[in-house]
């Protein structure tokens, strides 16, 4: 017989074998899969960040067409609007999630905390923490060496010229990568606030207020005086060092006044007093002396 | 002579105080004693503020069975019960105490002239026990720089046999020559410690190894031991990581410490020649472990050398011994230049660990620039536990501690032979630390 037909029929019969054998694979073995799923994740942002708590996007779809409420599951990065969009494909009332930010809770930068030595070895704030306190005497602070910058998905931190990474709160999907990715554990995720307003503590120095006043000029030194300054009980004091609650907090800023190392930051709000001298245009602009988040 | 197999690096030896006597250091007018000055679970103080303490009294006693005792090397009053920052500049918990004008004299002679507080019959009549409860009341632990408590390598679980002690005599780190010189000046004490180790665990058999690059120690230590039968003398092959546990007793015994297991598997219980001497101090004087020696040296140092020190005193007080810190010091590591660790806190006091003071200067102390790995495995020759530094290096910068878990990464010994050798100067040590000391974590709480 002729080879050149003998090799279409054979390699036409191994095609016609295989195909048979995936056509009865596929229906035997068919995976009935929920079809929400796929509408789901193709309105979800697909970063895979894991800021929902779940292992990626899919994990997420899979537990939105499952659960009988969607309360407690949010999309960090997609927000309101794609949990509205998931709300009509499962046919449940979405669930009322707060935005929220990442704040760095450390004000060390270069100027308020000396250096007191060098460090040449790999960026990393995760090995430089094995190693002590890092280039300064503060042992809780920032290490500023970017972990919670290469670990954000979405371009959201980057580090500023002093030496301390600056969030950007219109990027920040407080997914909380750099929650995790930060040694030090500086970063909290906080309600965003109206109009971005909040108010917190940028420290996290647990160390007696001497001690961390010699280390960092804007340390938490534990003195209470916000605590007693505060009339809606939003601050605790504990191991010298203030927190603000910010579900209590009621953005009065009482506590900012008070604070004589001036740790506590509030952020975004307007100009609090208006200076007759200066034009009223400037009263009215966004405060800027303080850093964002 | 004999080595162990695989891997190692010979860095430049630089042993630049191996001539110098050991000179003594005057007891300080107060010193700072740390509470975790050992690996375990840190001592608890026994004095409050105001108390009045003798030279040699507990200060902290165990705080557990992993754990050693602290004494005080000087007569005075507790000053405090505070923390101190520790060489890393991290708050640890210590005991402040100040000299006693009065009982300065007292102790400056108690030291020069030591009473034995056992006679030679009453040392040989000892029980194992009962040396092994001195050392453990001494508070004395390994001295080569890990700190382990002594007492808890003499006191191998039952299902092992020790068959032999082996001395960590290799002093492999370069710079350092303590226990060089303490086998030069003390040679009968050393014999001495050894013989009670090798005692306290019941075995008649003791193996110093030295390196060959002391060759006036080995010829006088086999000169004091010719006849004897029951400790020898190993010279070895010049290799770093020698000292290292596993490495010395493949080296002494030709045997392999098993991935996992015990050092006491192979049978051989491993202790330094210095902890051998704080034995013998322990038994004959009745001398808690209170002092030890370290050798302050360096390139641009004045006046390097090997001091006998109280623990406590502040590292400060050591370097103004050498001639003080030069003009452009760099930086400081306390141990040897291959394992040590940079002092970022030189108000620091002295630990029972501190074997060593480095100082570099500032060109010294700099890091080549990191480059890209080109591949050449030279830190897989050279890894002395026959792992693959560059890949646990790289799992441990990526975060996957589960697959450096898989590939063995608490076997690592932190010898640094592989950052040394590394051609692109990668960083490889100070990723493996970091992944070492997570899959541990990680490993401790599965377990719990």
């Amino acid at each position: 017989m002729n080879t050149i037909l003998l090799s279409i029929l054979v390699l036409g019969g191994i095609g016609i074998i295989g195909a048979a054998v995936l056509f009865i694979v596929s229906r035997r073995f068919y995976v009935a899969e929920d079809p929400r799923i796929e509408q789901i994740e193709q309105v979800l942002p697909g970063a895979n960040c894991g800021g929902c708590g779940r292992s990626g996007c899919h994990d997420f779809a899979t537990a939105c067409t499952q659960a009988s409420t969607l309360d407690g599951l949010n999309c960090p990065v997609g927000g309101a609007p794609v949990m509205a969009k998931i709300a009509d494909i499962v046919g449940l009332a979405a669930g009322d999630a707060t935005p929220m930010v990442a704040v760095l809770k450390c004000n060390g930068k270069c100027e308020f905390r000396p250096r007191t030595s060098a460090y040449t070895g790999p960026a990393s704030c995760a090995v430089l923490a094995t190693l002590g306190t890092g280039t300064t005497d503060c042992s809780y602070g920032c290490l500023g060496c970017g972990d919670c910058v290469d670990a954000c998905n979405f371009g959201a931190i980057v580090m500023g010229p002093d030496g301390l990474p600056v969030v950007d709160q219109d990027k920040c999907t407080a997914c909380g990568a750099c929650v995790k990715a930060c040694p030090r554990r500086l970063i909290e995720l906080r309600k965003k606030g109206p109009r971005g307003m909040r108010v917190y503590v940028a420290c996290s120095n647990k160390d007696k207020g001497a001690v961390a006043r010699k280390a960092c000029q804007v340390a938490c030194i534990g003195c209470s005086k916000c605590l007693k300054e505060c009339p809606h009980q939003a601050i605790t004091v504990e191991s010298n060092l203030s927190y603000i609650d910010f579900n209590k907090c009621k953005l009065c800023r009482k506590c900012v006044d008070v604070c004589p190392t001036h740790a506590i930051h509030a952020v975004n709000f307007p100009v609090k007093k208006v200076n007759p001298e200066k034009p009223a245009a400037e009263a009215t602009a966004v405060a800027s002396n303080t850093p964002q988040a | 002579m004999k080595t162990f197999s695989k891997g190692g690096v010979h860095p430049p030896e630089q042993k630049l105080t191996a001539g110098n006597e050991i000179i003594t250091l005057d007891l300080p007018g107060e010193v700072t004693l740390m509470l975790g000055q050992h690996i375990g679970a840190p001592a608890k103080p026994v004095v409050a503020k105001g108390d009045k303490v003798k030279r040699g009294d507990v200060i902290a006693e165990a705080g557990g069975f992993v754990s050693a005792p602290v004494h005080t090397p000087i007569s005075g009053t507790v000053v405090k019960v505070d923390t101190v920052k520790n060489q890393q500049g991290l708050a640890v918990p210590a005991v402040y105490i100040k000299a006693d004008a009065d009982d300065a004299a007292a102790d400056a002679e108690a030291r020069k002239n030591a009473k034995p507080a056992r006679t030679d019959a009453e040392i040989a009549a000892l029980q194992a026990g009962e040396i092994k409860d001195i050392i453990k009341g001494a508070g004395i632990v390994g001295l080569g720089g890990a700190t382990f408590p002594t007492h808890v390598k003499l006191s191998p679980p039952p299902e092992f046999k020790p068959e032999v002690v082996i001395i960590n005599a290799v002093e492999c780190e370069p710079y350092i020559t303590a226990d060089h010189r303490l086998m030069l000046e003390h040679p009968d004490e050393v014999i001495e410690g050894v013989r009670l180790l090798a005692r306290s665990v019941g075995v008649n058999r003791a193996v110093i190894g030295i390196e060959s690059n002391k060759p006036d120690a080995i010829a006088l230590l086999q000169e004091k031991l010719a006849g004897a039968t029951d400790v020898e003398v190993c010279p070895l092959k010049v290799k770093y990581p020698q000292g290292g546990e596993k490495q010395l007793i493949e080296a002494v015994i030709g045997r392999e410490v098993p991935s996992g297991a015990l050092p006491i598997a192979t049978g051989a219980v491993v202790q330094n020649v210095a902890t051998a001497y704080a034995v013998h101090r322990a038994v004959r004087y009745g001398e808690p472990l209170m002092e030890r020696i370290a050798t302050v040296t360096g390139p641009g140092v004045a006046k390097p050398g090997n001091f006998l020190f109280a623990i406590g005193t502040p590292l400060t007080t050591l370097i103004e011994a050498a001639g003080g810190l030069p003009e452009d010091t760099g930086k400081v590591i306390g141990g040897g230049p291959m394992m040590g660790r940079t002092i970022s806190n030189l108000d620091s006091p002295a630990v029972k660990g501190t074997s060593a003071l480095l100082i570099f200067s500032q060109g010294e102390a700099q890091r080549r620039p990191i480059e890209n790995c080109i591949r050449c495995a030279k830190c897989v020759d050279v890894c002395p536990m026959g792992l693959e530094p560059y890949l646990l290096s790289t799992l441990s910068r990526l975060k996957r501690w589960d697959d450096a878990e898989a590939e063995k990464i608490v076997n690592c010994i932190e010898c640094g032979s592989c950052s040394f050798i590394c051609p692109a100067s990668r960083p490889l040590l100070d990723f493996i630390r970091l992944g070492k000391a997570t899959v541990m974590a990680n490993i401790r709480s599965r377990k719990s």
